[in-house]
C-alpha cells in the first residue's frame, strides 16, 4: 500500500489526482449536497439522472474531447494549437449547414459529421503542414487560423446564425431514450477509450513521444518526424469535429462568434494541469482528461458558490496559479530537502535519546 | 593593428561584401513591405490614403498596441511569452475611471495606479515564470484570466470618464505645423495626433536605446538565442528573464492608461484580443518566438503593416468585419512562411532542405542526409 502511495507521488498523475482531490474536499467541507444524485424525469418522458457531478461531467465533454487531441500536439509539436476554438467554429457550421441542406435522418446526421471531419482534418492539416514541414512554431502556426476561423465560420453559413432541431439531434446532445447518462458523457468514454487502445497497440503513442522527445534522434531511428507531427494535427481536427457537433446538437444552433469561445485556453490548461510539459514529450491521456474536468468541476464549484459568471476567471486563475507553483519543480525540491532536513534532524533526535 | 586593418579595407580589387544579420534583413522585409502597400493604396485608392490625417490616425488609434507589442518583443527576444497583456490593459482602464470618478482621484495618481498595477502584474509573473520555473503560457493565462475578472469584480457596467482634469488631458491635441488637408470649404486643417502617440514613441525609443546599447538589452538577445551558452557566460539568466517580464508588465500599464486616453472608457471588453495583435505585430516586424532575433523598430512597423492592411480592406469596399480578420490572417501567413523561408535558406543553403524527402528530387543533398 505504501509502496503503491510511493509510487502513485512520484507519477506524473499526482498533480492532477492531487488537484482534484482538493476541490473535492473543498466541496464536502463547503456542503456535501453538492454531491447528491437524482433521478427525475425529463421534458421527454425519460428517466434520466441529474445533479452536480453528471452537469461536471457533461459539461466537460467537449473540453475533454479537446484536450486528448491537444496533448497528442502538445506531445509530438512541442507546441500548443491555439486555433481549437476557431476550428470547433468552422465544424459545426459546415455540420449545421450539411443537416440543413437535407430532411435530417441518422445517415444525414452521419454523412454531416463525416463532412465537418473531413473540413476539420484538412484545417488540422494546414495547421500540421505549417508546423511540421515549415518548422513554425505551433502557436504561431495556428494563430493564422485562430483570426481568420471565425470569420470563415461565418461565412459558410452566409452570416446568419441558424438553429437545426430534431430529436435525433437531442439524442446526441443530450439523452439517448432509456439510458439515463447523458450521450456526451458516452461519446468521451468511448473516444478516449479508441485513442488510448490505438495509442496501446500501435506504434503511434511510442513514435509521438519519440518525436517530442528529441527529434533529430527519433529520425537517426527511422520515424518520420514530419509525417508524425502532420498525423497529430490530424487527430485533433477529429477531435476537434467531434466537439464542434456535440455542441451544435447540445444547443441546437450554431453562433460562430461564441461556440466555445476561449476553450482554446482551456484544452491547454487542463493539458499542463494533467502533470504533461508542455515543451513536449511525455504524455499522459487520463491526466489531461481528469484536468478538464477539473477545471469544469472548478467552474460549477464557482457557480454553487454564487459567484457571477463574469468574475469566475478571477477565482480559476488563483486556483490555477495555485496548482502549477505546488506542481513546479523548484518547489518540490525545495520541499523534498525541507523534509529531508526535518526527517535527519528527527533521527538524530532519536539517536541522541537512545543513546542517554 | 590600426593600421593594418585600414590597409585591409584599401585593398584594390577585393571588396568583402558583410552579410546582413537575420535582424536587420527581417526588419528591411516589413520596411519595405509597409512603404510598397502604403504607395500602392495612395495610388489605387488615393483619396484618404493622401490625406496625412489618416496616416496619423493609425497611430493615433493604436498608440495602446504599439506599447503593448514593444512590451512582447522583448519578452519574446527572451524566448518568452506574455498574453496577459490585454487583459492587464482592460482592467487599467476600468480601474482608472472607476478611482477618477468614484473617488475623487487625481489624474498623477491614476497615472500611478496604471503603473503600479502592471508592475504588480510584471513582479508577480515574472519572479513565477524566472525563479520558479513555471511555463510562461500558463502564468499569463492566468495572468490574462485574473486580470479580465478584476475588471468585471472592479465594475460590471462599461463606465465614461467624466473627470475634468482627466478629460482636459484626452482632448488636448498636438498640431503638427506645415502638415494637413484642405476641407470641403478650402479651409486648411492642420494635422493632429492624441498625447498617447507621444508616449508610444518615447516608449519604442526608450526600448531601442535599452535592446540597443545596455547591458541588459544584450542579455536578452543571449538568453533568447541559447539560455545554456549564456548562462555560461556569466549572465544570470533568471534575473534577466525576470526583468523582461517585469518590463512587459511596466509597458501593459502604460499602454492601458494610453488606451483610456484614446477612449476615456473602462470597459470589459476594451482591448480584446489586443495580446493576439501584439503577438502578430512582433511576428510580422521580425521577432521569433524562439527568441534571439526580433527589433522594436520592427514591431512599430508591423503594428502599422497590420493597421495598414485593415484600412486598405475597408477602402476597397470589403465592408463586412470578417474580411478584415481574414486578411490579417493571410497577411500573417505570408510573413510567417516568408520568415520561415528566409532563415531556412540562410541557415541551412537552400529552400530545397525544408521540403519533405519525397518532395526532393533524386541526387540532390538535403539535411538529413548530411547528418
Amino acid at each position: 500500500m505504501i509502496q503503491f502511495f510511493k509510487k502513485l507521488v512520484k507519477s506524473q498523475l499526482a498533480i492532477p489526482l492531487f488537484a482534484l482531490l482538493l476541490v473535492i474536499v473543498f466541496n464536502v467541507i463547503r456542503d456535501i449536497g453538492f454531491f447528491s444524485l437524482n433521478i427525475t424525469t425529463n421534458n421527454d418522458g425519460n428517466i434520466v439522472l441529474t445533479g452536480n457531478i453528471i452537469s461536471i461531467l457533461n459539461g466537460a465533454s467537449e473540453l475533454a474531447i479537446l484536450a486528448i487531441g491537444m496533448t497528442l500536439v502538445t506531445a509530438a509539436a512541442r507546441g500548443q494549437d491555439i486555433s481549437v476554438g476557431a476550428a470547433t467554429a468552422i465544424a459545426g457550421s459546415v455540420f449545421v449547414r450539411v443537416l440543413r441542406e437535407n430532411e435530417i435522418t441518422m445517415v444525414v446526421i452521419l454523412f454531416a459529421f463525416l463532412a465537418a471531419c473531413l473540413v476539420a482534418i484538412l484545417f488540422g492539416a494546414f495547421n500540421g503542414t505549417l508546423v511540421s514541414v515549415f518548422k513554425i512554431q505551433a502557436m504561431i502556426a495556428s494563430l493564422i487560423l485562430f483570426t481568420a476561423g471565425r470569420p470563415i465560420a461565418y461565412w459558410i453559413n452566409g452570416g446568419a446564425t441558424p438553429t437545426v432541431e430534431s430529436p435525433l439531434l437531442g439524442y446526441i446532445g443530450s439523452f439517448i431514450p432509456g439510458i439515463p447518462i447523458p450521450t456526451p458523457i458516452i461519446i468521451v468514454v468511448v473516444f478516449g477509450t479508441i485513442v488510448s487502445l490505438v495509442l496501446k497497440f500501435t506504434n503511434l503513442g511510442l513514435y509521438t513521444q519519440a518525436v517530442g522527445i528529441n527529434e533529430k534522434s527519433a529520425r537517426l531511428n527511422g520515424i518520420n518526424a514530419v509525417l508524425m507531427k502532420l498525423l497529430t494535427f490530424m487527430i485533433l481536427g477529429v477531435c476537434v469535429a467531434i466537439a464542434g457537433c456535440i455542441n451544435v446538437s447540445r444547443i441546437g444552433l450554431i453562433n460562430h462568434e461564441t461556440i466555445l469561445l476561449d476553450i482554446e485556453m482551456d484544452a491547454i490548461l487542463a493539458v499542463a494541469i494533467g502533470g504533461n510539459a508542455l515543451s513536449g514529450g511525455k504524455f499522459s491521456l487520463i491526466g489531461s482528461v481528469i484536468g478538464a474536468y477539473i477545471i469544469q468541476a472548478l467552474t460549477i464549484t464557482l457557480y454553487a458558490m454564487k459567484v457571477a459568471s463574469t468574475d469566475v476567471k478571477a477565482f480559476k486563475a488563483i486556483v490555477i496559479i495555485a496548482i502549477v507553483v505546488i506542481g513546479s519543480p523548484t518547489v518540490k525540491k525545495f520541499a523534498v530537502q525541507l523534509r529531508d532536513k526535518l526527517f535527519k534532524r528527527r533521527k538524530k533526535m532519536t539517536e541522541i535519546t537512545e543513546n542517554l | 593593428m590600426i593600421r593594418k586593418r585600414g590597409l585591409n579595407n584599401e585593398t584594390p580589387g577585393i571588396k568583402k561584401k558583410e552579410p546582413i544579420s537575420s535582424i536587420s534583413l527581417l526588419l528591411t522585409i516589413t520596411i519595405s513591405t509597409f512603404v510598397a502597400m502604403y504607395v500602392i493604396a495612395m495610388i489605387v485608392w488615393g483619396g484618404g490614403f493622401l490625406n496625412p490625417q489618416q496616416f496619423l490616425d493609425i497611430f493615433n488609434n493604436n498608440a495602446f498596441l504599439i506599447v503593448l507589442a514593444c512590451g512582447l518583443t522583448v519578452v519574446m527576444i527572451a524566448a518568452g511569452i506574455d498574453i496577459s497583456v490585454g487583459g492587464i490593459t482592460a482592467l487599467v482602464t476600468m480601474a482608472c475611471v472607476v478611482y477618477l470618478d468614484d473617488k475623487g482621484g487625481s489624474v498623477i495618481g491614476s497615472m500611478a495606479m496604471a503603473l503600479g498595477i502592471g508592475l504588480a502584474f510584471g513582479l508577480f509573473q515574472g519572479f513565477l515564470i524566472a525563479y520558479l520555473d513555471i511555463q510562461p503560457f500558463i502564468v499569463t493565462l492566468a495572468g490574462m484570466f485574473f486580470a479580465k475578472g478584476m475588471t468585471t469584480i472592479v465594475s460590471v457596467a462599461p463606465r465614461t470618464a467624466t473627470n475634468e482634469a482627466f478629460m482636459a488631458i484626452k482632448n488636448f491635441r498636438i498640431v503638427i505645423p506645415g502638415i494637413g488637408s484642405y476641407g470641403k470649404a478650402g479651409n486648411f486643417i492642420p494635422a493632429r495626433i492624441e498625447p498617447g502617440v507621444i508616449v508610444a514613441l518615447v516608449v519604442v525609443a526608450a526600448i531601442f536605446v535599452v535592446l540597443k546599447w545596455t547591458r541588459f538589452g544584450r542579455n536578452l538577445y543571449a538568453v533568447g538565442g541559447n539560455h545554456q551558452s549564456a548562462r555560461m557566460l556569466g549572465i544570470n539568466v533568471k534575473r534577466t528573464k525576470f526583468f523582461s517580464y517585469l518590463l512587459c508588465g511596466l509597458l501593459a500599464g502604460i499602454g492601458g492608461y494610453v488606451y483610456l486616453l484614446h477612449t476615456g472608457a473602462g470597459n470589459a471588453s476594451n482591448a480584446t484580443a489586443a495580446e493576439m495583435q501584439a503577438i502578430a505585430s512582433a511576428i510580422i516586424g521580425g521577432s521569433l518566438l524562439t527568441g534571439g532575433v526580433g527589433s522594436v523598430i520592427g514591431t512599430l512597423f508591423g503594428v502599422l503593416s497590420l493597421k495598414t492592411i485593415s484600412n486598405i480592406v475597408i477602402a476597397s469596399g470589403l465592408r463586412e468585419p470578417y474580411w478584415q480578420s481574414i486578411t490579417t490572417g493571410l497577411m500573417l501567413c505570408f510573413f510567417i512562411l516568408l520568415q520561415s523561408v528566409i532563415l531556412a535558406v540562410r541557415e541551412k543553403g537552400g529552400i530545397i532542405t525544408m521540403l519533405p524527402r519525397w518532395l526532393i528530387p533524386k541526387g540532390r543533398k538535403t539535411a538529413d542526409n548530411e547528418q
